[in-house]
């Protein structure tokens, strides 16, 4: 645990004396706030006609405003991701300092976890500002939090299983682009399975559907807990790590 | 404190260490030594857990780089051929980061930080960002790193390559300063860096063991007999080259006498003994008895380089030898 902490310590050090960290902060930063002012502003135009045609119940601001920027959060993490992973192994194999971690009394789990640690935390970090700019509605109305708290949670399993994932494509190669490139390509790709479920209804399909990460986001983004997605994230996140254990150990064997 | 027995290490096509055994005692400076490519990096990276070996086992401080990769983990300080470090980082925070990683306690990190910083002669860097350095206070930080959990066991990976000649003797003074509490296996292919300083060598060619003794020993069992050469002078001006010689010659256990240079006055003759006699006393007396003047007389050392010619070329030269004597046989 202690040498998880080590390698965790560093490498978020290196997020942020670097200035990928700041890069991705800010370019999420500008997106979601064009997607919170937008949907702000929809919201706006749509309450204004409810009023102007006589009132009703107003509109629900959790499922009008919260749940779509939610889901915007949840894409525009699938972009960030590739960023957050492709050095975290591919520049060490690179400059060589996988001979120094390589050769550490340190389990090969304890640097993977260590690593998959910090890029959570710069993941928590940049979903941090989605949060930031959705608690400005509690200054003006009254969203339900706890829906809100659900969708975060969503976003944090989501990002975790594709930062697994990239984690291992990583380890595969020592060019960083590349590990950026296949990342992008692989999330891009568990992002849109669930396209299939739109023409086919056959069980191939269905399970084809269901590998996509957004079919399961969708739940939570409702403010909906459900135990199959949430196993379903942490056996994707489980199966990402055991993936780049599985491949460090073979940089050994295949040198 | 090392022990090698029967490693391999097969690549995928290639044959990189062909069944190397040796050992290395506690406290010792062992050479290893060998053209490129002779796989020395690659035993070195079996012998730091990098790497796994095809067949045959190694052992660190009793364990086993297979079985107790951790245990011998600890005892290692490894500098390999690229000091591994992260340019982003300063030196100081690099080092601290490396101790916790080797498992030190804070309380003593940052005393031993400093202590290696000072040893190592980088303490006027030590907040610099290491990306900022130049490849001597690079290497120097490499080796840093290597010593900061006070191994058993130090393996360098050529640890004297990109520095000047003023750094390569302070690095070579460090590293035999090390020595002792430190068993060390360090690498490289410049032959004069061996002869300064370590006890040992082992020379790898093309995966395979060539010759492993102390440098002393190895000199001499290359050698065989003893060679010296004697610089003689004629009091009265006139020196009889051809008396000399036939003297010289007749001195017990001389086999062989060379002119090497001839001077106004006076010539210089290699004198080679017989194998396993040493001469220099009986030509002293020899050349003193017959009224000439002895004004210099020194064994001739054979280098270590020419052993390593000798060693790594001897196929080649094998096979020339047998062409040459075809061609005798024609002519």
């Amino acid at each position: 645990m202690r040498n998880v902490i080590v390698i965790f310590k560093k490498e978020l050090n290196s997020y942020f004396t670097s200035p990928i960290a700041y890069l991705l902060l800010a370019i999420f930063a500008v997106i979601f706030g064009f997607f919170f002012y937008s949907a702000l502003r929809f919201y706006l135009e749509q309450t204004m006609f409810a009023q102007m045609r006589g009132g009703g119940a107003p509109i629900d601001v959790n499922e009008w405003v919260i749940r779509p920027l939610l889901t915007n959060a949840s894409v525009i993490g699938l972009f960030l991701i590739p960023m957050i992973t492709m050095r975290l192994y591919a520049e060490e194999k690179r400059s060589g300092t996988i001979e120094l971690l390589m050769t550490s009394p340190v389990r090969d789990l304890e640097i993977i976890l260590g690593k998959w640690l910090a890029a959570l935390v710069l993941y928590l970090c940049i979903i941090g500002i989605a949060a930031l700019n959705i608690s400005i509605l509690f200054a003006f109305g009254h969203p339900d939090w706890k829906p809100i708290l659900v969708g975060f949670f969503g976003l944090l399993l989501q990002g975790g299983c594709l930062l697994a994932i990239g984690i291992f494509i990583s380890t595969m190669t020592k060019n960083q682009i590349i590990a950026g490139g296949a990342t992008f390509a692989v999330c891009l790709m568990l992002w849109v399975l669930d396209w299939v479920s739109a023409y086919d209804q056959s069980a191939w399909a269905k399970v084809i559907a269901y590998l996509s990460v957004v079919t399961h986001f969708d739940p939570f983004s409702k403010g909906v807990l459900d135990s199959k997605d949430i196993v379903f994230y942490c056996s994707m996140i489980f199966f990402g790590l055991f993936l780049t254990a599985r491949s460090v150990e073979s940089l050994r064997w295949r040198a | 404190m090392i022990k090698v027995e029967g490693l391999s290490k097969r690549y995928a096509r290639t044959l990189a260490v062909d069944d190397i055994s040796f050992e290395v005692e506690k406290g010792q400076i062992v050479g290893f030594l060998g053209p490129n490519g002779a796989g020395k990096t690659t035993t070195m990276r079996v012998l730091t857990c990098f790497l796994p070996p095809t067949s045959g086992t190694a052992k660190i401080s009793g364990f086993d780089v297979l079985e107790q990769a951790l245990e011998v983990k600890r005892h290692i300080g490894y500098l390999p051929e690229t000091p591994p470090l992260y340019p982003d980082m300063e030196v100081q925070d690099y080092l601290t980061f490396v101790g916790r990683l080797k498992g030190l306690s804070s309380s003593d990190l940052a005393k031993r930080v400093l202590d290696v910083c000072e040893r190592c002669a980088i303490l006027d860097v030590k907040n610099k960002l290491i990306g900022k350095l130049s490849k001597g206070y690079r290497q120097r930080v490499g080796l840093a790193q290597a010593i900061l959990h006070n191994p058993d066991v130090l393996i360098l990976d050529e640890p004297t390559s990109g520095l000047d000649p003023k750094q390569i003797i302070e690095t070579r003074e460090l590293i035999r300063s090390l020595a002792g509490d430190h068993t060390i296996i360090l690498s490289t292919h410049i032959l004069s860096e061996v002869e300064h300083s370590c006890e040992r060598v082992i020379i790898i060619n093309q995966g395979k063991l060539v010759a492993e003794d102390t440098v002393v020993n190895l000199t001499n069992r290359l050698r065989g007999s003893e060679s010296v050469a004697v610089e003689i002078a004629a009091s009265n001006g006139n020196l009889d080259q051809a008396a000399v010689r036939q003297r010289l010659e007749q001195v017990a256990g001389v086999s062989r006498v060379v002119l090497k240079d001839t001077k106004d006055n006076h010539c210089v003759f290699e004198i080679e003994s017989l194998q396993g006699r040493s001469v220099r006393a009986d030509v002293a007396r020899a050349i003193v008895s017959s009224g000439w003047d002895l004004n210099e007389l020194r064994p001739v050392g054979i280098s270590l380089e020419d052993i390593f010619l000798q060693l790594t070329a001897a196929e080649k030269s094998g096979k020339a030898e047998l062409v040459e004597k075809k061609v005798e046989v024609k002519a």
